[in-house]
């Protein structure tokens, strides 16, 4: 049914995404919102489309050496290595917090092996609070594992194959831009079983310091993010849409509606703000708002309608 | 508990070569605020540059409603923050971390400030001198006379305060860590040691400085931290040092820390 412009209500907006029901199509990006507790002083939580968890790894992980952030021209080089304090904590501490949210909760997850994304997807898979896995194989930051999964398709197609089979949640696999071509890791991910994808994760940068000629953060290099990298993120989210049958959820620098809303033309069902949230604790909300706005403007019923619209 | 604000301007001075005073309007900042939290200021709209800028709470009048920033302009951030005219508005989170915490059996309070990190010790002397019953010794230190900022305000809160330059240029020559020796030695001795707390801010080298002699001495001692930051509110872990219970957050866990817990 066409809705007619005007008559448009907060949450009007439903995805269907990944076998997930969502009211709205802004997520919450990992890694910039921790496991939901820490903003929700600032905005209410269940207007959100969905929230996706920091990344939980099987045992914890100290994170890397500080400095951890640096601020580069409309970015950030983050270092923070995957800093979590392991499943079992993850279950005991986040989860009754999250258990009384009523939307989605899709958990990052990320392993050092193979064999430890299939055991988290495992044991997150009898957590009634997780709705959804994220499937972070492009995280920049860590020795093992993280993009190892990330920029090699023979390997994404592992990693993913293996939750497939640990679970029956929906999986998002969350792609790195650090690679030639988006499509064969996209691809590797529906294959392999993958409901959904999401991109970008952050870009591989430096950042360094011309006095003493060391790297601005902890280690030498980090994942730059923000407004700065939104340019690759629809380029990639263009080309990765076009390729797979499953949803796309576009991740990179979304700070507006105008924004989010060049993703859902060039390929995104759905988006995820990142960044923005250390920048404006409101953005997520302020965000629908601004795409609802459009999508009055422009007489447009629904943000489906703009989907993969772009004009060649 | 904080807010993200839109707070007034009510007053912005320059008060020195690079520092600057804003005050802002805010019931409540200036009502849950503590001595040693800080805001995390949004300078411009913009996305150049990115970040809010971590700011300590300087001032605190909760009569008022205001509360007062005292910065310096190092960068870009804060030298848009310079343009911010009265009565206009600046987006403000906060009260942000964990201040000072205040052992009523301390009845010696000592304030030691490096550089800057004399700007949140005001707030902490006017609670201190709010509470009562204390003495409070001020010792601030810059590398010149041009880098003292507020050492009057400071000394005004003060029972008693010294001041120290790296080059001599005002007060005695030498770091205010030679200060503290001094006081240690000569005023506050032993016998108060078990009643004395310090509380100290500004650069890592002093803090460590600092840190070693409180605990040589065995004296209570609270260090306010600095790092380089993203959201303010604990969710980024981008602003982590280490501590003997692993990486904490300075804005969240801190940024004031008891000088025992810091892995230097």
């Amino acid at each position: 049914m066409q809705r007619r412009p005007g008559l448009r209500r907060e949450g009007d907006i439903v995805v269907e995404l990944a076998g997930l029901k969502l009211k709205n199509p802004v997520l919450v990006a990992s890694g910039t919102f921790g496991y939901g507790k820490e903003f929700a002083d600032y905005l209410d939580l269940n207007k959100l489309g969905g929230l996706i968890t920091k990344s939980v790894s099987l045992k914890a992980k100290e994170g890397n050496p500080p400095p951890r952030i640096v601020e580069t021209p409309s970015g950030m080089i983050n270092s923070i290595g995957l800093q979590n304090e392991g499943l079992e904590a993850f279950i005991k501490n986040a989860i009754p917090f999250l258990a009384k949210l009523e939307i989605p909760v899709i958990v990052n997850i990320a392993g050092d092996t193979i064999e430890e994304y299939a055991e988290l997807a495992k044991q997150l898979g009898k957590e009634k609070t997780v709705k959804g896995l994220e499937v972070n194989i492009s995280c920049p930051n860590v020795k093992k594992g993280g993009m190892a999964f990330g920029i090699d398709p023979t390997a994404t197609k592992e990693v993913i194959s293996a939750v497939r089979k640990a679970t029956t949640l929906p999986i998002i696999a969350k792609l790195s831009p650090n690679v030639t071509d988006i499509t064969l890791t996209a691809k590797a991910a529906e294959n392999a079983g993958a409901n959904a994808i999401s991109l970008i994760n952050t870009v591989v940068g430096m950042a360094i310091d011309i006095e003493t000629r060391r790297s601005r953060i902890g280690r030498p290099t980090g994942g730059l993010s923000g407004p700065a990298i939104r340019p690759i993120a629809v380029r990639m989210v263009y080309e990765a849409s076009k390729a797979v049958k499953i949803p796309v959820i576009g991740i990179g620098g979304i700070m507006t509606g105008s924004d989010a809303i060049e993703f859902f033309i060039a390929g995104a069902s759905a988006v995820e703000v990142g960044t923005a949230n250390f920048v404006d604790t409101a953005a997520p909300l302020r965000i629908l708002k601004e795409i609802n706005d459009y999508l009055a403007k422009h007489e447009i019923g629904d943000h489906h309608e703009l989907i993969g619209t772009f004009k060649e | 508990m904080a807010t993200q604000e839109q707070c007034q301007v009510l007053d912005h001075k320059q008060v020195g070569p690079r520092y600057f005073k804003l005050t802002l309007k805010s019931h409540y900042i200036s009502t849950n605020g503590e001595p040693g939290q800080f805001v995390n200021v949004r300078v411009d709209n913009g996305t150049e540059p990115l970040l809010r800028r971590p700011i300590s709470l300087h001032r605190i009048n909760k009569e008022h409603q205001t509360f007062e920033l005292l910065y310096e302009v190092v960068g870009e951030g804060t030298t848009l923050l310079t343009k911010a005219t009265i009565g206009s508005k600046v987006d403000v989170l906060g009260p942000l971390g964990s201040g000072f915490k205040l052992d009523p059996a301390k009845k010696i309070a000592i304030l030691v400030g490096g550089g800057m990190g004399i700007a949140p010790l005001a707030a902490l002397a006017e609670k201190l001198k709010t509470l009562g019953g204390r003495a409070v010794y001020a010792l601030a230190g810059a590398r010149d006379k041009s880098c003292l900022v507020c050492e009057d305000e400071l000394a005004s809160l003060a029972n008693q305060s010294v001041v120290a330059t790296d080059d001599g240029s005002q007060g005695r020559k030498g770091y205010v860590s030679d200060l503290l020796i001094d006081l240690l030695n000569n005023t506050v001795t032993q016998i108060h040691y078990p009643e004395t707390a310090i509380y100290a801010c500004g650069p890592k080298g002093m803090l460590k400085a600092v840190a070693e002699i409180a605990g040589q001495k065995k004296i209570a001692c609270q260090l306010s931290l600095e790092e380089k930051m993203a959201c303010g509110i604990g969710a980024c872990l981008g602003c982590s040092v280490m501590t003997i219970n692993g990486y904490k957050t300075v804005c969240k866990d801190g940024p004031v820390f008891d000088a025992k817990e810091i892995s230097w």
